[in-house]
């Protein structure tokens, strides 16, 4: 309650250490949606050349090939696949509902990432 | 009990008025089964008589002793010396977070108690206002009632702050309504206190928890302000559709 709107109490967002489940969810909550936010940039930059001709294009599209760029949308993936079933669960409780289970829901969805990522990434490096 | 004897070293925070915030470092021997309120007391009596820090009941009742224990909110009178150390270890104490620091380990809990007051949060009853049918002091008192159901638990918040010092909202928005002020208002029948509800639907209200539900977790009297806070939000939806169903 103090008047001291600090860039040393934003950056409490973003450590969870000593915390409960709850802060851990609510700061990866935070992190994926910078981290999809910027996704979101950097893919309108990547459709710019598409405007630019087919040369262009290609020569992206085997960029987008290289290891290093499939890590990276992997990494998309786990962003997206974590925030929108963290939201879910946050949509669900903030409704009152399945409240003191928030914890197990949280459990539940990193599991769910967890698996769902490994397939992702199997076919991804597979192809 | 264990009577062996462990050597711990408390790290103070130590800030007096307009002074830049350091630490202070005080070596003692304890019992592990002893608080941490118990060795802060010992370094006040023994080591420096400058210390300043809040006290009064010693057992989890008043609220006062709130501080952070190794960066964790704590009444610090119920937190045991081997629950938050070993020996040989360090203890780190600090002044709760979102409150401004009065002196060292004293924080200024007055907004929390005018936010309180903006609620109407009931205030605490002692057994002789209860009514004449509950008995009086010596018969058993029945606990005040909302919608038939008694109000139990909320009575149990000892306005002690840990959960808005850990709330993360709280700390980048100091105008959130915080956690404890939003529980007690879950007190009243919001359907009767259109003031209260527009104080909760407002922009710092109860829609502002970002459901971190650190609240819960620190708090010493499971009053549970998390839950509250969804129920509230219930209630709120519930009441606009019902507005918006009359108002048709």
């Amino acid at each position: 309650m103090t008047n001291n709107k600090s860039l040393k109490s934003v950056l409490r967002w973003f450590d969870p250490r000593k915390r409960d489940t709850g802060t851990w969810a609510f700061t990866l909550n935070r992190i994926t949606a910078l981290g999809l936010t910027f996704y979101l940039y950097l893919h309108l930059i990547v459709l710019r050349k598409l405007a630019q001709g087919p040369v262009a294009f290609d020569s992206f599209i085997t960029l987008a090939k290289s290891p290093l760029y499939i890590i990276g949308e992997l990494l998309v993936i786990v962003a997206v696949l974590l925030h929108g079933l963290n939201g879910l669960r946050v949509t669900l409780t903030s409704f009152g509902i399945a409240v003191p289970y928030q914890k197990q829901m949280f459990y539940g969805l990193v599991l769910l990432v967890v698996v769902g990522s490994l397939i992702f990434a199997i076919r991804m490096f597979s192809v | 009990m264990n009577s062996k004897k462990w050597t711990v070293t408390y790290i103070i925070h130590r800030q007096k008025a307009d002074e830049e915030k350091h630490f202070d470092r005080f070596t003692l021997e304890v019992s592990p089964d002893e608080f941490v309120l118990d060795g802060i007391e010992r370094i006040w009596a023994y080591q420096d008589r400058s210390l300043t820090f809040r006290h009064a009941c010693h057992h989890s009742t008043c609220g006062a002793c709130g501080m952070l224990v190794n960066g964790v909110e704590k009444l610090t009178c119920i937190t045991a010396i081997r629950d938050v150390t070993q020996d040989g270890g360090t203890i780190r104490v600090e002044p709760l977070h979102n409150f401004p620091v009065v002196s060292d380990l004293v924080v200024d809990l007055a907004p929390l108690y005018a936010r309180m007051d903006e609620v109407n949060a009931p205030t605490v009853m002692p057994v002789s206002s209860l009514p004449d049918s509950a008995g009086g002091i010596d018969g058993t008192p029945e606990p005040p009632k909302f919608d038939n159901e008694p109000i139990l638990r909320l009575i149990d918040c000892i306005e002690c702050g840990l959960c808005i010092s850990a709330c993360p909202v709280q700390a980048s928005n100091p105008d959130y309504l915080g956690p404890a002020i939003i529980a007690a208002a879950h007190l009243h029948d919001l359907g009767k206190d259109t003031e209260l509800c527009n104080l909760l639907e407002g922009e710092d209200g109860v829609w502002r928890c970002h459901s971190a539900f650190e609240c819960t977790a620190v708090c010493p009297s499971n009053v549970e302000p998390a839950w509250r806070i969804m129920e509230v939000r219930k209630e709120m939806v519930k009441l606009n559709f019902q507005k918006l169903l009359h108002s048709e």
